[in-house]
């Protein structure tokens, strides 16, 4: 107590002492908090890019095209003057379903979905048809799939100009 | 000197006094001061009421609950040194628990345990729930068993990856898809489609809390990494650390299960 009074810290400066410094380490707590949030999100990670470039339309043939699939999960759809590109996650709960061409359909294996090349569903529990990617064309003629940019055929969007490219 | 029996003459040795600091538990004191001088019996209630320990009353599911995760425990640390979490090796390593290591069913006891603790874990909700002991004034202890109990469901969760086969790959995708529609932090949540000013998406598949849990778009190699740690390290320890609350608050509630 004979150290406080020869500071003069009265009562008021205790306590103001007080504030500033459980305001400062509740600050620090919170900053470590949020640092340590950041942390758990990488700057990089190693999967495919979500938009590549897929050829020239003449590339592909009338139907369902499965070489991007491996890579960046894409069917290639071609049909009616139409080329679209096709996301090969079931509207399910998020599997992949098989492209079978003996049946002309996409089939998933987790639950039993299925879908017409198109990508309308038929059978099965999937509540709506796949999801179809972004699609355009570059100045040099080639195709771009952007999958980032779904399209919904529920929501009437199929018809929206980046939903397709004419052929 | 010879009058002295054998137990006796080890109990006056410093070594044994400096271990047990009081004396035989012969009567009600001592007795008080065994429960009360161990770092582990001491989250126990000194005194129990008879009719409270009645097996047809509690069906012991606690303890065997805390039984099958000291299994799970030790079972857990043995398969680690066996087990490394990358897409090359995962899978082998599982087949090599079987195959390769002696005693193959090691793999086995932990699943079968897991198994047997969720269901445990459910009886003795259910057992305080039926005898009402979640009533006041043991309702926090409530809410720290529903927390365990979540727990207990995200180490099942997190442990069904590792294997890294096709039945695991995939049951987590559709797991993990449930965070998508996490309200505001998940890019198919309600709430997500708010967020997002003109063409610059806020919260999307890239940066929402499947993301984070996933460390991905999709499961793949950090997504087993991060399970790994969560599963061996991170949620065991929150369990811990839960187990002596919850234990500790038992006894300051009044004991297992007697009516007050």
């Amino acid at each position: 107590m004979s150290e406080l009074s020869r500071q003069n810290l009265n009562r008021r400066e205790f306590l103001s002492y007080l504030s500033v410094g459980w305001i400062t380490f509740t600050a620090a707590l919170a900053g470590m908090g949020s640092l340590v949030f950041r942390f758990t999100y990488p700057n990089v990670n190693f999967e495919p890019e979500m938009s590549f470039n897929a050829g020239r339309a003449f590339d592909y043939e009338k139907g369902v095209d499965e070489r991007w699939k491996n890579g960046f999960g894409v069917w290639m759809y071609k049909a009616e003057g139409r080329l679209v590109a096709l996301s090969n996650i079931c509207t399910h709960l998020g599997c992949i379903p098989s492209w079978l061409p003996a049946e002309s359909k996409f089939k998933c294996p987790c639950h039993g979905s299925g879908y017409y090349p198109n990508g309308i569903n038929f059978e099965g529990p999937a509540p709506r048809p796949l999801e179809r990617y972004k699609i355009s064309l570059t100045p040099d003629g080639t195709i771009l799939v952007d999958k980032t940019k779904v399209f919904r055929y529920e929501k009437g969007e199929w018809d929206h100009p980046d939903a397709y490219i004419e052929v | 000197m010879s009058s002295k029996g054998i137990a006796t003459r080890i109990r006056e040795t410093q070594v044994w006094k400096s271990i047990f600091r009081h004396g035989p538990p012969d009567n009600a004191r001592n007795r008080a001061a065994v429960v009360a001088g161990n770092v582990f019996l001491h989250l126990h209630p000194i005194k129990l009421k008879k009719s409270g320990v009645q097996l047809g009353y509690t069906w012991c599911m606690g303890g065997l609950t805390f039984f099958i995760f000291l299994a799970l425990t030790v079972t857990g640390v043995l398969l680690m040194f066996y087990y490394r979490p990358t897409a090359e090796y995962a899978y082998n390593d599982i087949i090599a628990l079987k195959e390769h290591v002696p005693l193959g069913i090691m793999r086995e006891i932990h699943r079968w345990g897991a198994h047997a603790m969720v269901i445990t874990v459910w009886l003795h909700m259910f057992r305080v729930f039926m005898t009402g002991s979640y009533k006041p004034p043991r309702e926090f202890n409530w809410g720290v068993g529903v927390i365990l109990l979540v727990l207990t469901l995200l180490l099942s969760f997190t442990g069904y990856l590792l294997p890294w086969d096709q039945l695991a790959i995939w049951a987590i995708t559709v797991g993990s898809n449930m965070a998508k529609a996490t309200p505001f932090a998940g890019h198919g949540g309600p709430g997500a489609a708010l967020a997002q000013i003109g063409d610059f998406v806020m919260v999307s598949d890239k940066n929402d809390v499947r993301f984070q849990l996933l460390a991905g778009r999709f499961v793949g190699e950090p997504a087993l990494l991060r399970f790994y740690i969560l599963h061996c390290v991170f949620i065991p320890l929150v369990v811990g650390v839960l187990i002596a609350v919850h234990f500790w608050r038992v006894r300051k509630d009044g004991g297992i299960s007697a009516p007050l």
